[in-house]
Formats: structure tokens, C-alpha cells, sequence
């Protein structure tokens, strides 16, 4: 199918005409999601729509509130990656009490958080997640499609999983008091030294978590050669892509500048001040999702939007600053011939290189003396505005907050990560749509494609719903009459049902 | 062996961290599993409840006419429902929007967001109507068992269950109970 045929299929010209696919909830995903398919008399696939279905109200309810609630608020907008959210807030934050350069120990501290939020979210979407999926096959049973089937068929396999997300929220835990929504980063700094127990305790285990990422990325990347046609096309499509990288343009996630290239790998623009995005990003409204669809500005809506996520920050990286996972990356540039590597499936790939990365950076840090320092906050200028930017696992993340003299909220714009991926994601449907459901009676394991797709991803709806939106999946037909006259529902059994409407 | 324990789990407006803390058992899962067989759940593709099942785990409150369908579906499906959560028991953080209109916090995020182009609110009949309220679980189903905390830790989702496997009063003892 062509790259305008596929554009087709975002809406379909009579869509009263058609029957409705829904396939809702999205499982395996972190929140809450739906796809409907709009089918015509032969089972063509005319219309394949991804829509986030729940609102929070975020950018609304924080109005009022004063600055430093803000890290503290946010994570609670996903517990997979609330880190990030901290984080990135925190670092927003930062420039509001005007803390321009933070001590060297509080920069490396949130760091250490940062990289063992990065282990425990990879290790969770590829082992608990999506390993299923690509050990059992795309339409294998689905009593077995999940991760107790795994530790079944593969128990050292899930064990090691389990044990990389563990020790991922230990780092998250020592460091923060809790393993989720614990708080670490306060405005210009950190609120808590690290102890010599502390170090003694996550050092003890840091060159098996090495050698079990290790392990990880060859996991994944026999997986992808293992069936190096379907991995290649599965989903497939070029685009551009953002992360950020540091000044040198090496691989970064807890700051720099922004990066995009587009699907030849050319520069869009680069060293992007993270301060400057609104010039260079902006969000469509589309009435059929709540989720945003952001894009280029110099490209327009209907070029302009990229992908963000490891494949964007491998892809993007003119190196890896830790020697394993540069050696990994290195293996990986080879599968894309001097071209950025577009395979939906080659995210999973990407991810367990980034996992292998975070594990050499905390055990680089553990060694690091600057970690014991207590000097731990600095203050400044402070500012009516800030902008926080930082690589979470799924991806580029924006918080940007203005207050009024006395510090209170009264303007926040947030672009979480799986926000950035949605025309991504969206037209990875379409391509499984129109590559394995057209014309085909759909069955649960076709059904599952879609979903496969879209896990590869790795979205993490609960943050994509901040705005106010939640996000269901299932599928509908729909009659000429407009009429819902069948509805695709998998059953807990995981047989499909054509529930009568 | 004896017949093992039906548990079915589900996220309504929460941010899946009350799950993430049933996960941080860590090893612990492997014990579980012996006892313990998952209907519908997140981590898994079963998509609905397909029979009653003994226990109803239900993170989140309630913000949408969808997250109302379900939680009726739990409640006649699950012989014991459980609130896990803060959000699940006062609402949480999402009520915060409970200060606001509805019409307010659609119109900051797609009306006057920064950066919006095509501005409009989305009205598509696949999106499930939004409450005005976030409200807490108890306000619609009866709930049997609160477990509080933003979210749980995993050793009080560990006690709750081990205690009620083992046929004993599954409340927590007071070290166990804290929002943070
Ligand atoms: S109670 Fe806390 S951890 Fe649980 S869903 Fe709500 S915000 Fe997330």
C-alpha cells in the first residue's frame, strides 16, 4: 500500500456505509485504549483509528496551586514512569527559582534516579509486556499470550525480567523513599545526600544487572534477525524523528537539545535550546481522540509529525556514551545501510540497547565520587516561566509552567512522550490494518496484530491521558445505514463474540 | 491442590501505579501464581470478566460513563471488590479537576493550550462521556475493602492478600496504612 493510501485510511470518505471493528481495552499497554476499524461488504479495511478516551484536566487543576507542589503532583499522572514526570517537572521548576547549573552531586543523584526509572520501564515493557507477543507468536493462545506463560515456557527468562525491573526500583527506592511517586528532586536540587550503605547496597549487584542487559539485547535482537522479514515489515513506515542529544550529538536522556531528522536522516533543525520548542513544535486537535497530534512547525500537520522513543534517540545518536551498549548500537545502525532504521518492531531492539546503556550509567555513577558530596541545592534569579524537557523512557517529555509573583500556577502545557508517537502509532495500525486484516475474516490473534503494533510502542496511555481523555479499544461494524450492527469483543476466554447490538 | 483463588484487576481513572506496587513484589509473583489465577486483567488479553471470580482488584476512580459500565461489571462479577488506592478511595489526584468545570479543563487543553492548532474540543462518539465529577468507587458499587496509599506498598498488597488466602481478616495493621 502506498504512503497516500495509508494517509487514506485515517478517515474514510462514507464511513456511515461501513461496519465497526472495536477492539477495546488495549491490554498489555500501560492505560487505557481502544481501535476502531471501519470495514466495507468485503471485509476491506477503509478506516483504522487509534483514540485515547479518557481526560484528566491536568493543565487546568494545577491553576492555583504553588510551583513546588508541581513535582510532587505530577507523577501521580502515570505510575510506570513517574520519574520522568517528577523530573522533568522538577527541572521546569528549576528554572522558575532560576537554578541554572545544579551542584554536580544533585545533577548525578537525579541521574541515578533517572537511569534506574529508564531499567525498571524497559525491563517491564519487554519482558512483562511485549516478550509474549514475540516469544509464543502474534496470534499464539491467548491463555498463554501473557507473562505468567512466560515464566511457564521461559523461567529464567522471566525471572531475569523481574529482577531487572527490581533492581531498576530499588535504585528509585534508595534514592526517593518509595518505588513509586516518591520524591527526590526539590527546586534546584536534590533533598537527600546518598550514603556509603546506600552505594553498598546497589553496588553489590550492578555487574549481574550489566550482564543480564547484556543478555537482554541479544534476546531482543535474535528475536528481530530470528524472522528478519516480518520484523522488518511488520508495521512499517518512514518518518521523521526527535529525541534530544548532547552538544557532541551523542545518545542523552537527562538533557541537551533538541534533535530532528527526517526518514533519510537528514537534519530538520538541531541544538535546539529546549526552551525555544514552542517555535518548533505544535499540536493538532483531531475530534475523534483526546489525544493530541503534535508536529513540526516548518513542516506542517501533515509531514511534520516524527517518532520519539528509543528508535528516535538510536536512530538520532551519533554515538553511546557507555562501551557495551556502543558496541550495540553499532550492530543495530547496520540493520538501517547508512539510513535511520524504520522498523515498528526494531523499537524493542532500541529499548533493550537503552536498558543496557542505563545499567552501564548507575554502575559509572556508583564508582563516581561526586555522588557522596552535601552540597545539594542552589538558588537564583527566579523566573515567571519554565521549561523542563528530559528523554523518558517512551519518549521526548515537556513540562512547561508559568506562575504569578506569588509563585502560583497559572499556565501549563505538557507534551508527554506517547502524545509525540501518536500519528506514529496510528499509522502503525493502518499498516497492520491494511498489511494482515484487509479482506480477511478477523479472528482474536488478527485482532492481536493491531495490538502488537501498537505495544511496540511501548504508550504509555495513562500519561497520554493528562488532558482529560481515556483510551478503551474494540472494534464495531457498522451498516450502510450507520447502524453498529456487529461488535468485535474479545471475550475472557479470549474467544471473539459478535456481541448483538 | 486446592482450587486456586479467581482475582480479577482493572484500572478506572488511575495512573497504573496501584498495579506497578502489585508487581513490585518482584519474585514473590512466582508464589502467587501457585495460588492465584488472573481473570481480566492489564497485563493480560482478556478483555472481560468471564465468569465470577472471588476477588476484585479496581485502581482509580470514576470520571467517565465507561469507567461506571465496568465498575457495575466488577461488582456483579467479583464476590469480594476491592478499592486499591487513593484515587480509587477519595478520587485522588484526578478529582482534582472536581474544582473546575468540565467546560474549563477541556477549554485549556484544546482551546487555549499553547501550541494548539485546530483548535476544538474533541465530540467524537467514540470518545466516552466524561463525567462532571471524579468520584470515589463507594459513590456508585458497595465496596468491601479499602487499601490506602498513593499507592499501597507492595508488602501491604502482600499482606492483604496472603491473609485473605489464608481465610483471616485481611485488614491492615496500622504500619501497613499510610497515604505516602
Ligand atoms: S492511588 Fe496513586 S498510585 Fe494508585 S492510581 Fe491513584 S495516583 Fe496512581
Amino acid at each position: 500500500m502506498s504512503p497516500s493510501a495509508r494517509l487514506q485510511l485515517e478517515t474514510a470518505s462514507h464511513p456511515e456505509a461501513l461496519k465497526r471493528i472495536v477492539i477495546e481495552p488495549l491490554t498489555r499497554v500501560e492505560g487505557h485504549g481502544k481501535v476502531t476499524l471501519l470495514m466495507d461488504e468485503d471485509d476491506h479495511v477503509r478506516q483504522a483509528r487509534l483514540h485515547i478516551v479518557e481526560f484528566r484536566g491536568f493543565e487546568k487543576f494545577i491553576q492555583g496551586r504553588p510551583y513546588w507542589e508541581v513535582p510532587v503532583l505530577v507523577q501521580r499522572l502515570c505510575g510506570i514512569c513517574p520519574v520522568s514526570h517528577h523530573l522533568a517537572a522538577a527541572k521546569a521548576v528549576d528554572m522558575l527559582v532560576g537554578a541554572r547549573q545544579l551542584t554536580p552531586t544533585a545533577d548525578k543523584l537525579r541521574r541515578l534516579l533517572h537511569y534506574g526509572q529508564i531499567l525498571q520501564s524497559h525491563a517491564l515493557h519487554f519482558f512483562h509486556l511485549s516478550s509474549p507477543d514475540l516469544l509464543f507468536g502474534f496470534d499464539a493462545d491467548v491463555a498463554t499470550r501473557n507473562i505468567i506463560g512466560v515464566i511457564a515456557a521461559h523461567p529464567d527468562l522471566a525471572v531475569q525480567g523481574v529482577k531487572l525491573r527490581k533492581y531498576g526500583q530499588e535504585v528509585i527506592r534508595v534514592l526517593s523513599g518509595k518505588r513509586i511517586h516518591g520524591v527526590f528532586a526539590i527546586p534546584g536540587g536534590v533533598n537527600k545526600a546518598f550514603s556509603r550503605e546506600d552505594r553498598e547496597y546497589l553496588a553489590k549487584d550492578i555487574d549481574q544487572v550489566v550482564a543480564w542487559s547484556r543478555g537482554a539485547v541479544e534476546i531482543a535482537r535474535s528475536l528481530y534477525v530470528g524472522k528478519l522479514e516480518t520484523s522488518e515489515s511488520f508495521g512499517a513506515f518512514r518518518s521523521n524523528f526527535l529525541s534530544l542529544t548532547t552538544p557532541k550529538g551523542d545518545f542523552e536522556l537527562y538533557d541537551g537539545a533538541l534533535r530532528a531528522r527526517d526518514d533519510k536522516g537528514q537534519t530538520i533543525f538541531d541544538q535546539v535550546d529546549c526552551a525555544h520548542y514552542l517555535r518548533y513544535l505544535h499540536e493538532e486537535v483531531k475530534s475523534w481522540s483526546y489525544m493530541k497530534f503534535p508536529f513540526i512547525v516548518s513542516l506542517g500537520n501533515d509531514e511534520g509529525w516524527y517518532r520519539v522513543g528509543p528508535l528516535a534517540r538510536i536512530n538520532n545518536a551519533e554515538r553511546m556514551p557507555t562501551p557495551l551498549a556502543e558496541e550495540a548500537r553499532k550492530v543495530f545502525m547496520a540493520m538501517g545501510k547508512g539510513e535511520p532504521v524504520h522498523a515498528t518492531l526494531a523499537y524493542h531492539w532500541a529499548r533493550m540497547i537503552e536498558l543496557l546503556y542505563a545499567a552501564e550509567a548507575i554502575q559509572g555513577l556508583l564508582s563516581d565520587a561526586d555522588i557522596f558530596g552535601t552540597d545539594l541545592m542552589v538558588k537564583g534569579e527566579p523566573a515567571l516561566e519554565g521549561i523542563g524537557v528530559i528523554e523518558a523512557p517512551r519518549g521526548t517529555l515537556f513540562h512547561h509552567y508559568k506562575v504569578d509573583e506569588t509563585g502560583a500556577i497559572v499556565k501549563a502545557n505538557l507534551i508527554v512522550s506517547t502524545t509525540n508517537n501518536n500519528t506514529a502509532m496510528n499509522t502503525a495500525v493502518r499498516e497492520v490494518a491494511a498489511q494482515y486484516l484487509d479482506g480477511k475474516k478477523l479472528t482474536e490473534g488478527l485482532l492481536n496484530h493491531i495490538e502488537v503494533a501498537i505495544r511496540a510502542y511501548d504508550p504509555c496511555l495513562s500519561c497520554a491521558t493528562h488532558a482529560l481523555g481515556k483510551m478503551p479499544l474494540q472494534v464495531e461494524l457498522i451498516d450502510a445505514d450507520g447502524q453498529v450492527v456487529d461488535r468485535l469483543v474479545k471475550g475472557a476466554d479470549g474467544e471473539l463474540s459478535g456481541e448483538a447490538v | 491442590m486446592a482450587e486456586k483463588l479467581k482475582v480479577a484487576t482493572c484500572s478506572l481513572a488511575g495512573c497504573f501505579g496501584c498495579h506497578m506496587s502489585l508487581l513490585d513484589i518482584d519474585e514473590r509473583l512466582l508464589e502467587l501464581l501457585e495460588v492465584v489465577q488472573f481473570d481480566r486483567s492489564p497485563i493480560n488479553d482478556l478483555k472481560h470478566i468471564s465468569q465470577p471470580v472471588d476477588l476484585g482488584l479496581i485502581e482509580g476512580g470514576v470520571c467517565n460513563a465507561e469507567n461506571v459500565h465496568t465498575l457495575r461489571e466488577f461488582r456483579s462479577m467479583c464476590k469480594i471488590l476491592v478499592a486499591v488506592g487513593e484515587c480509587g478511595i477519595t478520587g485522588g489526584i484526578p478529582s482534582m479537576r472536581n474544582s473546575f468545570t468540565l467546560k474549563e479543563c477541556l477549554d485549556e487543553s484544546y482551546i487555549r493550550g499553547m501550541g494548539v492548532e485546530f483548535a476544538h474540543i474533541p465530540d467524537d462518539p467514540e470518545i466516552p462521556l466524561l463525567l462532571n465529577r471524579v468520584r470515589p468507587l463507594h459513590h456508585i458499587v458497595k465496596i468491601d475493602h479499602f487499601l490506602p496509599g498513593c499507592p499501597p506498598s507492595a508488602d501491604a498488597i502482600w499482606y492483604f492478600l496472603t491473609e485473605l488466602l489464608a481465610g483471616r481478616d485481611p485488614s491492615l495493621p496500622r504500619e501497613l496504612i499510610r497515604y505516602d
